[in-house]
């Protein structure tokens, strides 16, 4: 059993991206906190602080979790991947990131840290995915600009085009 | 929003939870998936004083079915028993209503018998709990007891649970084919509205309706003729006490219990 007192700072240490992470906090540190204030990677938004918006959404352990909505001590020894893990080179955009770009998905970008999170994860699991399911999968977060259209056209494009590639890699092969 | 400060207990076995409840009784609280209490916490609607986490613990992620029931450990994630394979054979109504609970982004943290512990009153897991005629597994240092779900919920996000208590699993009766569930609320995934569920019993249709009174409610509607149907539902949506409130009106809140019940209960009638 580890017990945390309260008034203390506590070592965590968890991955983050591929790469290792570690600091000092308190128990009641919200890992959005930890990420943005600690870490220095603003990458993933605060909105509501209670789970509502989405924002916030991360992978922990290879699942979909509002960073909001967990404490820092909570991942110790665990695997985070947040927005800053998706591009997969400095200043090159991922399928559904450029998708994004492509079908002006995003205005004020708020919300977009946290959708993408989600349907880099959605995709993933289910590359043929129906509008419908995109759709219930979109219903936990909120965006204000877009209307969710381009939204939805982005991730059926990007989707699309991961198929493609995969097919694309079986016939170089 | 951030909470207030706690301790933090990271458990490795089920005697340590039991010891700290035991020691801290209601100033310590549980936390699993936190999708209900970390936004409590958040607000600073709770200010426990500790927090046990028991997430580490495997014996308490277990999904068990034997004896016509499904047992559900409390460290069973709502997105675990939505993709344990015998979901749609042995507990039909929760494959049915477990989709409307928060998002896919919030049932992959948050836990069954952590919204049975919230007790809010229009979440879809107490209700159907209660529908299905369930029940609540608690154990202290001291004791266990089942307590049936009716004998569970006691108000607006207020149970029977002692304060030393741990919520270690939950079981619904198995098998039930004849039932369905229907919700209405502002967005897929935010609070119902109204939600009803209904089973086939050996007597006509229990019906449970969550979202209007403080806590999900239960009636035994016999085999009725049309008539008899309208006035037993009409009853039972103005003992409700619905209120009013920025989502929807009393009334609406009546009208939907009279329509999605009429509905549900012929739609599972023999």
């Amino acid at each position: 059993m580890s017990r945390l007192p309260a008034s203390h700072r506590h070592a965590v240490q968890f991955t983050l991206n591929g790469k290792p992470c570690s600091g000092e906090v308190e128990p009641r540190m919200l890992l959005t906190d930890f990420l943005r204030h600690q870490v220095g990677a603003t990458g993933t938004h605060v909105g509501c602080e209670h789970g509502v918006c989405g924002a916030c959404t991360i992978e922990i352990d290879g699942k979909l979790a509002r960073a909001c909505l967990t404490l820092t001590v909570q991942t110790d020894g665990c695997t985070v991947r947040t927005v800053e893990g998706l591009a997969p080179a400095p200043n090159r955009l991922g399928i559904l990131q450029a998708a994004f770009k492509r079908n002006h998905a995003l205005q004020c970008g708020f919300c977009t840290a946290g959708i993408l999170m989600s349907l880099d994860h959605f995709l993933r699991e289910n590359p043929a995915p129906s509008e419908e399911a995109v759709r219930d999968l979109l219903t936990g977060h909120l965006c204000r600009c877009t209307g969710y259209t381009p939204i939805m056209r982005a991730a059926m494009e990007a989707a699309a085009e991961m198929a493609g590639e995969v097919n694309r890699e079986k016939s170089d092969a | 929003m951030k909470p207030a400060a706690f301790n933090y207990v990271r458990a490795d076995n089920l005697d340590e939870v039991l010891d700290g409840l035991r020691r801290e009784g209601g100033d310590a609280r549980i936390i699993a998936g936190g999708q209900s209490l970390m936004p409590m916490l958040n607000m600073r609607l709770a200010r426990p004083k500790t927090l046990i986490d028991i997430m580490r613990l495997p014996e308490l992620a277990r999904i068990e079915q034997k004896g016509g029931a499904v047992t559900v450990g409390a460290g069973v994630r709502q997105a675990a028993l939505l993709a344990w394979p015998e979901l749609g054979n042995a507990l039909r109504l929760v494959a049915q209503a477990l989709p409307w609970t928060g998002h896919v982004q919030t049932r992959s943290r948050g836990t069954v018998c952590g919204s049975i512990a919230h007790a809010d009153p229009s979440a879809e897991l107490p209700l159907v709990l209660c529908a299905l005629g369930g029940a609540v597994h608690l154990r202290s240092a001291k004791r266990r007891r089942h307590v049936p779900a009716r004998d569970f919920f006691a108000g607006m996000m207020a149970t029977t649970r002692e304060d030393d208590e741990l919520i270690e699993a939950v079981s619904f009766p198995a098998g039930q084919t004849r039932c369905a569930f229907r919700e209405v609320a502002r967005r897929h995934g935010d609070f119902a509205i109204v939600a009803c569920a209904a089973v086939a019993t050996h007597k006509g249709v229990r019906l449970a309706v969550g979202g209007v009174a403080d806590m999900p409610a239960t009636r035994e509607f016999p085999r009725l003729n049309a008539g008899g149907l309208d006035d037993a539902l009409n009853a039972f949506a103005y003992e409700l006490d619905a209120r009013d409130d920025v989502h929807a009106t009393a009334r609406y809140r009546r009208d939907l219990v009279r329509l999605i019940g009429k509905d549900l209960i012929r739609e599972v009638s023999p």
